[in-house]
């Protein structure tokens, strides 16, 4: 068990690299380097910037070094905290990202436990009932609901939202809270602005979700420990609760990361639509104005988030499943 | 107990004219379609037949777990449930599957092991808390008094090392250590009727052998009846006290396993005794071999269901009655067989 | 049991009964039972003529189209959709009612008033702006037009089938262009990220060893990054003064770039139990040169699982085009697609005056469940044990 998490720690650093690796050339691609374009915003808002400081910058990104050098001059800041200078902004990249990194992991995660509640129950129930009208509904829907984009879904909302109850339904926050500091009816005020981009977020990873425990629980239906189980004595009903459904959860638990990578990656594009004060719009912003290291350290942290959010789902899954301790020992 | 079923001699359960259908949207498949025997406390039943003649499902049928779109659509299934110290007989066939009486029964007092231990425990709990469970489920022990009690089961089997066992799964043990503790399960709650279902079909020789002498140990220690389901007719004949043989959901013979191995009558049953080798058969003579094949579900032959691969079929007959089985004679009423050229058509189906 | 009933309903979803459709059945080829099980599938079968329809919109979009769907016309700002009524008090006449439009003296918007007594004749392959079909032959009709009595006019000047945009452009020959475009882009990086796919895929599960495990990690790890962020950054770094044809060329590129991964691990897992198959044991044993067994035994039996893996894989290019295009990364104006039709319905105010803003949100969602519903009727149709 503890060889599979090392390794599986291991691939989460290999991917945290291989992500720092493509947001290092975000932040490269754009023509010209940095300070330039730095400067010259500077210039365009009327500061004037001697040569002094512009060297003074190119010499702590290491701007005239090669670019493998410059890529670990900047993992060498990020280490001490010094994730660079928004200048779209006109502030340090981090004061620009502040809540918002936390924002994105409260609505994706909001997103995702939306997707287990409801396809969990409705996985089991038409994997258990297949070929009912039930069934056939959640199918439909669950078709429905793959196809239609997380940002599509958003906008038909804040449609509905504006044409029946005359509210916008953006935002995270009522107006008296989006600058106050953390509370406790911060929190709740937070909680209720939730359902609506939980739902856009999470849609399309539910139905996928639907899919997979429908699949899998009707494999585990026809194994014969089922029969085991029910010729125990045990109702119909408790032994498939106890054990198909028990067995269905590992594959369950596996494509976790995928959907919280899709949510992760949608919530982008939903946040802007639904104006939610998460890294998306930030993100949008930096890409449009080239402003580099704001959005190269956005789609690192994206990254960090699945990954981490993978991590996790590894070691549940080691609780869930102790095939996976025995394969790990024996080799 | 077993004195006591033994003195009597009254069977313990009783199978009439059971048939049990699968529903299908392409058709019926009537996988039982008529099949009686009984079995006595301390026997051994024996039921023999190729694959797809209906024998799981008649052991589920009696347990009542037949899987949708399967149903029972006729019969008797009469067994002497033991309830407050007295023996009431009930009809299986006739209670609600789910319901308080079926359980009690089912696991309880007719157990039931299966071919694949590997994929017959869960591969994600604990052996011990599946056997756990079952004795939980039949008696009022504690978890721990469970617990010693599934040891001691485990012990029983001949299991070594049962305290540590119990927190293995069922993928740590080889394929004969698995069916013992799946045994084990099955005794939890001192069943008694055993239905086995190909328990050694899925091990190798020497350990099939184990687990036979092993169920034979358990059976007179224990007094239980043993239904056994097999294929193998060396397995039936080394076991097995009367025996049922089954061809497309029908009992086509029934006897005592004496007069089924040296005295067989059905056609079906004959054919497959000498397809067994055997040391005494002549050298590079091919064994014989039963003509056609298992005719398709839903293309059921009319009449007796052998007739299209019977060496004595008789046209005009075979083909237009269904027999029904019939003792082979009137004094001799141990061997019942199901064939034309023992007794006339009496049905008037044509 | 169980394991007796499912063989019994593949069966019998092959045929059921009857010596002469077994022997049928024996003598078919792969194809020929993946087009029968296909067949069945009921659903794919109409979602193939869906999107059959889609790549007829796409190849002849001008015949379909009846305006030109760059014209501007800032008097014709945001009209609502204009039904057409096929009858009216004489029978059959197909004809649309006459907006008169004028400006709200308080809001200064643009408002509308339909006249009820003013019907513009419309006529079906009617004469229209001239175009050249499949860029060769050229022609001047339209699926729709204004016929003569309106004064020889052309449609955009009087119809408007689905409203108009904030510019005043015909939101039907938007929508009709946009579906070449957006329907073209899908196919040409799947095949694209296909190739790459298959040759990858191909080289793991063959090879296996050392060279299957690196490439499986870096599957791996390409399929654990959120795609979306890096597109868009990717994507804003295609520069501002490229054509139509250089953007749309580069982001077909990048989609095909991030989506090679699912392809490639499909074709691994094919090739990894292909091996293990009987056929290609028995054609290694006749002495079959490496390449043979490879093109000739491996390919066709998971050239069905390819081509299902390839279907279901398009929606996903089509929403990340449209996203992209959405937030202004992807293709600009004047390129047209269903994610740059979509950029107009980001205001909600706007929206909520003209609804029909969303409507290019109806033909991605068609479009992505139709491919949903191919996919998995070819899958299932590709896969003889499958339920």
């Amino acid at each position: 068990m503890a060889g599979w998490l090392i390794r599986r720690t291991l691939f989460a650093f290999a991917t945290l690299w291989a992500i720092s690796m493509l947001s290092f050339v975000v932040i490269q691609i754009p023509p010209g380097d940095y300070v330039t374009s730095y400067i010259a915003q500077l210039q365009s808002q009327g500061t004037i910037f001697t040569d002094v400081e512009a060297q003074a910058l190119r010499d702590l990104y290491g701007l005239d070094q090669p670019v493998i050098l410059q890529y670990f001059r900047w993992l060498g800041l990020m280490a001490q905290g010094n994730f660079g200078v928004s200048f779209e902004f006109n502030r340090p990249v981090l004061d620009v990202i502040g809540d918002r990194f936390l924002l994105t992991i409260v609505v994706s995660v909001a997103a995702l436990l939306l997707t287990w509640i409801v396809a969990l129950p409705i996985g089991i129930y038409s994997a258990v009932k297949q070929y009912s009208i039930g069934d056939y509904a959640f199918t439909f829907i669950g078709f429905i609901g793959l196809a239609i984009p997380g940002f599509l879904l958003a906008l038909v909302l804040m449609y509905f939202g504006f044409v029946l109850f005359d509210a916008n339904v953006g935002g995270l926050f009522s107006p008296e809270y989006a600058q106050a500091d953390w509370s406790w009816h911060k929190f709740w005020d937070l909680m209720q602005h939730m359902p609506i981009p939980a739902l856009a977020l999470g849609l399309a990873g539910t139905a996928f979700l639907i899919r997979i425990m429908r699949a899998n629980l009707l494999d585990e239906l026809r194994k014969p420990y089922l029969v085991t189980a029910r010729a125990k004595g045990l109702t119909n009903n408790r032994a498939v609760l106890k054990y198909p459904v028990r067995v269905a959860l590992n594959p369950f638990v596996s494509i976790v990361p995928f959907v919280l990578r899709d949510i992760v990656g949608g919530s982008v594009i939903v946040s802007i639509v639904l104006s939610l004060p998460t890294l998306g719009p930030i993100l949008l912003k930096s890409l449009i104005a080239q402003d580099s290291f704001l959005a190269g350290t956005i789609i690192l942290l994206l990254g960090v988030i699945t990954v981490v959010g993978t991590l996790i789902s590894d070691i549940l899954l080691v609780i869930l499943d102790p095939r996976i301790k025995f394969e790990a020992r024996g080799g | 107990m077993a004195t006591l079923a033994a003195g009597k001699r009254r069977p313990l359960l009783r199978v009439h004219n059971l048939k049990t259908y699968f529903f299908p949207d392409e058709g019926t498949v009537r996988a039982v379609d008529g099949a009686s025997f009984e079995v006595c406390a301390g026997q051994t039943l024996g039921i023999v037949g190729e694959s797809g003649c209906g024998k799981s499902v008649t052991a589920r049928s009696i347990l009542r777990i037949v899987e949708h779109p399967g149903e029972i659509v006729e019969g008797e299934i009469r067994y002497l449930h033991r309830t407050d110290g007295r023996e009431v007989e009930l009809d299986l066939a006739q209670i609600s599957a789910d319901g308080p009486e079926m359980r009690q029964i089912r696991g309880g007092e007719i157990a039931m092991i299966f071919q694949e231990p590997m994929t017959s425990f869960s591969p994600v709990h604990p052996i011990g808390s599946q056997i756990v469970e079952a004795i939980r489920l039949h008696s009022p022990l504690g978890k721990r008094e469970a617990r010693e009690r599934a040891a001691d089961l485990l012990r029983q089997v001949g299991i070594s090392r049962a305290e540590a066992r119990l927190d293995e799964y069922a993928y740590q043990l080889s394929g004969g250590l698995r069916q013992r503790a799946m045994i084990a399960m099955a005794l939890s709650a001192e069943p008694r009727v055993l239905i086995a279902d190909e328990p050694t079909t899925a091990l190798d020789v020497t350990t099939q052998a184990q687990i036979l002498d092993l169920l034979r140990q358990l059976q007179t220690d224990l007094g239980m009846a043993i239904i056994l389901i097999t294929h193998n007719l060396g397995v039936v004949a080394e076991m097995c006290d009367t025996v049922v043989v089954m061809y497309l959901g029908r009992v086509v013979e029934e006897g005592s396993v004496d007069a089924i191995f040296h005295n067989p009558k059905h056609p079906y049953t004959r054919l497959l005794l000498q397809s067994i080798p055997s040391l005494y058969s002549e050298a590079r003579v091919p064994l014989p071999t039963i003509s056609g094949a298992i005719p398709h579900p839903y293309n059921r032959p009319e009449g007796c269901p052998f007739h299209d691969r019977c060496p004595q079929f008789m046209p005009g007959t075979c083909d237009r009655h269904v027999p029904e089985l019939q003792a082979l004679d009137e004094r001799e009423s141990d061997q019942l067989v199901s064939c034309f050229l023992y007794h006339e058509p009496t049905d008037e189906r044509a | 049991m169980a394991e007796d009933h499912t063989t019994r309903t593949i069966e019998s979803t092959v045929a059921v009964g009857g010596a002469r459709e077994e022997e049928r059945i024996s003598v078919a080829t792969q194809w020929q039972l993946t087009w029968w099980r296909f067949r069945k599938h009921k659903v794919a079968n109409i979602a193939a003529i869906v999107l059959i329809t889609y790549y007829v919109v796409v190849l002849f979009a001008d015949f379909f189209a009846y305006a030109d769907p760059n014209l501007p016309a800032a008097k014709r700002g945001l009209l609502p959709p204009q039904p057409i009524h096929l009858f009216d008090d004489d029978g059959w006449n197909p004809h649309v009612l006459a907006f008169e439009g004028s400006r709200d003296p308080e809001t200064f918007e643009r408002v509308y008033e339909i006249l009820g007594d003013q019907p513009i004749s419309v006529q079906f392959f009617a004469q229209g702006l001239e175009y050249e079909i499949l860029g060769i032959i050229p022609w001047d009709r339209h699926l729709i037009g204004v016929s003569d009595d309106a004064g020889g006019a052309l449609a955009q000047e009087h119809v408007s089938l689905l409203g108009t945009d904030i510019q005043g452009r015909d939101m039907w020959s938007r929508i009709v262009f946009a579906t070449r475009i957006s329907m073209t882009i899908g196919l040409i990086a799947v095949a694209i990220s296909q190739i790459l796919g298959i040759v990858i895929g191909g080289v793991s599960g063959y090879f296996g060893g050392l060279i299957d495990t690196v490439i499986q990690r870096i599957i791996e790890i390409v399929r654990s990054i959120p795609q979306i962020p890096l597109l868009m950054g990717i994507a804003a770094a295609v520069p501002k003064d490229w054509t139509i044809e250089q953007i749309y060329f580069a982001i077909t590129i990048l989609l095909a770039l991030i989506l090679w991964t699912e392809l490639a691990r499909v074709v691994r897992g094919r090739f990894l139990s292909l091996r293990e198959e009987d056929f290609v044991m028995a054609a290694e044993l006749a002495g079959a040169s490496r390449m043979r067994i490879i093109l000739r035994h491996m390919v066709p039996s998971f050239l069905s699982h390819i081509i299902a893996a390839t279907t279901l894989a398009i929606p996903t290019i089509i929403i990340s085009e449209t996203s992209l295009s959405f937030l202004g990364l992807g293709l600009r104006p004047p390129a047209i697609s269903w994610g740059v039709l979509l950029q107009q319905a980001q205001n909600i105010q706007t929206l909520a005056l003209s609804p029909w803003l969303l409507l290019p949100a109806l033909p991605v969602i068609v479009a992505i469940l139709a491919f949903n519903f191919l996919g998995d009727g070819l899958r299932d149709a590709a896969d003889p044990y499958g339920t």
